[in-house]
């Protein structure tokens, strides 16, 4: 965990599911050392059954950033949840995470990023690195960032796994430009 | 992703209305929001989307019939219809409609953003595909044809007039006037100027070949026909045959060509169905037809056929405003294909082109501004640099006299050699010694 706490912060948070903290405790550091933003743990956020979609067996991610908009009120820059439950939103199958565009709050779903979930061995340095990526990709979009043409680029859109494991897990010059100029306006 | 890509999502469901936009809206595309078919269609009498992903079941105005009004009013929009599973023979329903195709709902991440850029590959395709001919329309507007004079003017407006119709045109003039610019022109300013525009010299064709070439032929029609070939007509059917050299045709195949243009209809050389064509008729000539009718080399009910609108293109001498104009186009033309820094006329050799007869006509001064950008070296043009500046511009009157008229052929090879005795004697198939007594004999002398 990063000890110095800004007012220019990000809150990293377990919803709805445990968490390893030692995956909570690398992803701060790996904001911290991409963005240059020091992030707070904070407590496991609780989701109501309205998220779950019994008919899907899914959580609906668009209801978990409702929920969180109107029961969360963090003084932080941005809030990102972690979550294993499987998440989609109603026009498609799944996603692997979503955000507020150019808003404060971003979940992300771990369910989708184990190898195991595709019949694959376990492989830890595939499945952290799969999570910074995404992580780092919807805190693109929370920053206002949209999908970038460099398939190298963390905000190429990834629309199956491969995209996430072709792609590294920094921004290209172009996105990382546009990062930080909406980082300075956000502060 | 693409910004410029603007979609409309019409579903009756805010839940998918609101994910599909967040999900299309990270690609970085413009996003517009119906509830229902009413309001979309109300929304396209103001505004043009690329693609509108519409749900196939609505309360209301369904998608069908949404797409239907949709079209109608923005038929250049692509859809793409939403459907879930119960509705699918619906929606292939809709795509003999018109829809672009259909997504299942849920979607599958990957269906949905590999559809969308086939509709934008698509869309940037038939976008390039419509510039092209834009370009190409621009081009065979009639920027080949130059003239500022009152003729060319009329020549103009008639052509205007005359290209949207599919009535025959003779046009007529004499040699290098311009008359397959003219034909070009009116096929390129035709509701048929997409199709094919074909050309053929009937001048310059033996009668037996040109009958070929107009007809086609079946396999085995004669020695040698080993395969089947496409006549003109065949091969300009939708657009435009341009018959020129009209004049110059046989008595038998006027009369094949009647037949064709009363009936519509042929049969290739040697061969027994009737083929029909939807063609247009253009015909030129440089001869007097009506001359020809005369003297019974011209059938009159062919003329009649071919003279439904006539264009004359009068010759260069008498439309001599046009000869700087021409010019000057000729000029740009060729400097850009040699690769020239474009070259003016001096004013001496502009009075040199303007006193010239021009028996050759557009093409002779076509010709000769090339010749002057090849040969001359200075950054303009001048008298030096066309033929005719001591040859032909003006050429005194020839003498009668048999014996006056080799005096001057004498004078003017010498002059053309710079009284170069040897080349002199060899232009003119004599030896030196013979030169000298000619010249002797004339009292010929050079001039300063």
């Amino acid at each position: 965990m990063i000890s110095s706490i800004s007012s220019n912060h990000i809150i990293i948070a377990p919803i709805g599911s445990v968490i390893k903290d030692s995956i909570l405790t690398q992803l701060a550091e790996f904001i911290y050392d991409r963005c240059g933003l020091e992030c707070r743990i904070e407590a496991r956020v609780e989701i109501p059954d309205t998220c779950h979609n019994k008919i899907r067996g899914q959580y609906d991610s668009k209801e978990i950033l409702k929920y969180l908009i109107s029961h969360s009120h963090p003084k932080s820059l941005k809030f990102i949840g972690i979550t294993e439950l499987d998440l989609f939103v109603p026009i498609l199958k799944y996603v692997y995470g979503l955000s507020q565009i150019n808003g404060q709050f971003a979940v992300i779903s771990l369910h989708r990023l184990y190898p195991g979930f595709y019949n694959d061995p376990p492989n830890p340095n595939l499945f952290f690195s799969r999570i910074q990526k995404t992580t780092l990709h919807e805190l693109g979009h929370a920053f206002g960032l949209t999908h970038c043409r460099e398939k190298k680029c963390v905000m190429y859109s990834s629309i199956r796994i491969a995209d996430t494991d072709m792609k590294e897990s920094s921004f290209c010059s172009t996105c990382f430009e546009l990062f930080k100029w909406h980082r300075e306006n956000a502060k | 992703m693409n910004k410029k890509t603007r979609i409309l999502i019409v579903d009756d469901e805010t839940a998918i209305r609101e994910s599909l936009k967040d999900w299309l809206l990270e690609d970085g595309y413009t996003i517009d929001l119906a509830s229902c078919g009413e309001d979309a269609v109300a929304m396209a009498e103001k505004k043009n989307w690329d693609i509108i992903l519409l749900d196939l079941k609505m309360p209301g105005m369904d998608g069908l019939e949404t797409m239907e009004k949709l079209k109608e009013a923005r038929p250049e929009t692509e859809i793409l219809m939403m459907t879930a599973f119960a509705t699918i023979d619906t929606a292939v329903k809709a795509i003999k409609q018109g829809a672009f195709d259909y997504l299942v709902k849920p979607f599958d991440p990957d269906e949905v953003d590999m559809q969308i850029k086939k509709i934008v590959n698509h869309k940037q395709l038939v976008m390039e595909n419509i510039l092209l001919r834009q370009q190409l329309e621009e081009k065979s507007r009639y920027d080949e044809i130059i003239g500022r004079s009152d003729a060319m003017q009329e020549i103009f407006d008639l052509i205007s007039r005359v290209a949207p119709t599919d009535s025959t045109v003779l046009i007529t003039g004499e040699s290098g006037t311009g008359k397959e610019l003219v034909a070009q022109a009116i096929h390129g300013n035709s509701r048929r100027c997409y199709m094919p525009f074909i050309a053929v010299n009937c001048g310059a064709l033996p009668d037996s070949l040109l009958e070929s070439e107009l007809f086609g032929y079946e396999k085995g029609a004669f020695t040698g026909a080993e395969y089947t070939k496409k006549g003109r007509f065949e091969l300009a059917d939708k657009g435009t045959l341009f018959l020129d050299e009209i004049g110059d045709i046989s008595l038998k195949t006027q009369v094949d060509l009647l037949r064709v243009l009363q009936q519509r209809e042929f049969r290739r050389l040697g061969g027994q169905d009737l083929i029909n064509v939807d063609v247009r008729i253009l015909a030129a000539t440089n001869r007097n037809l009506q001359n020809a009718i005369k003297e019974k080399r011209f059938r009159d009910d062919l003329y009649y056929r071919l003279n439904v609108i006539s264009i004359h293109i009068p010759p260069l001498r008498d439309r001599k405003e046009d000869i700087e104009l021409l010019s000057e186009a000729f000029i740009r033309r060729y400097c850009i294909e040699m690769n020239k820094e474009e070259r003016k006329i001096t004013p001496n050799a502009k009075k040199l082109l303007q006193d010239y007869s021009w028996p050759g006509n557009v093409r002779e001064l076509e010709n000769i501004i090339e010749r002057a950008l090849v040969i001359g070296r200075g950054d303009k043009i001048t008298e030096e640099d066309l033929p005719f500046s001591k040859k032909t511009a003006p050429l005194p009157p020839l003498p009668k006299s048999l014996k006056l008229m080799e005096k001057v052929h004498i004078e003017r090879v010498l002059s053309e050699n710079d009284w170069n005795i040897s080349r002199s004697a060899q232009d003119l198939g004599v030896d030196r010694q013979t030169l000298y007594n000619k010249i002797e004999k004339y009292h010929i002398k050079k001039e300063d």
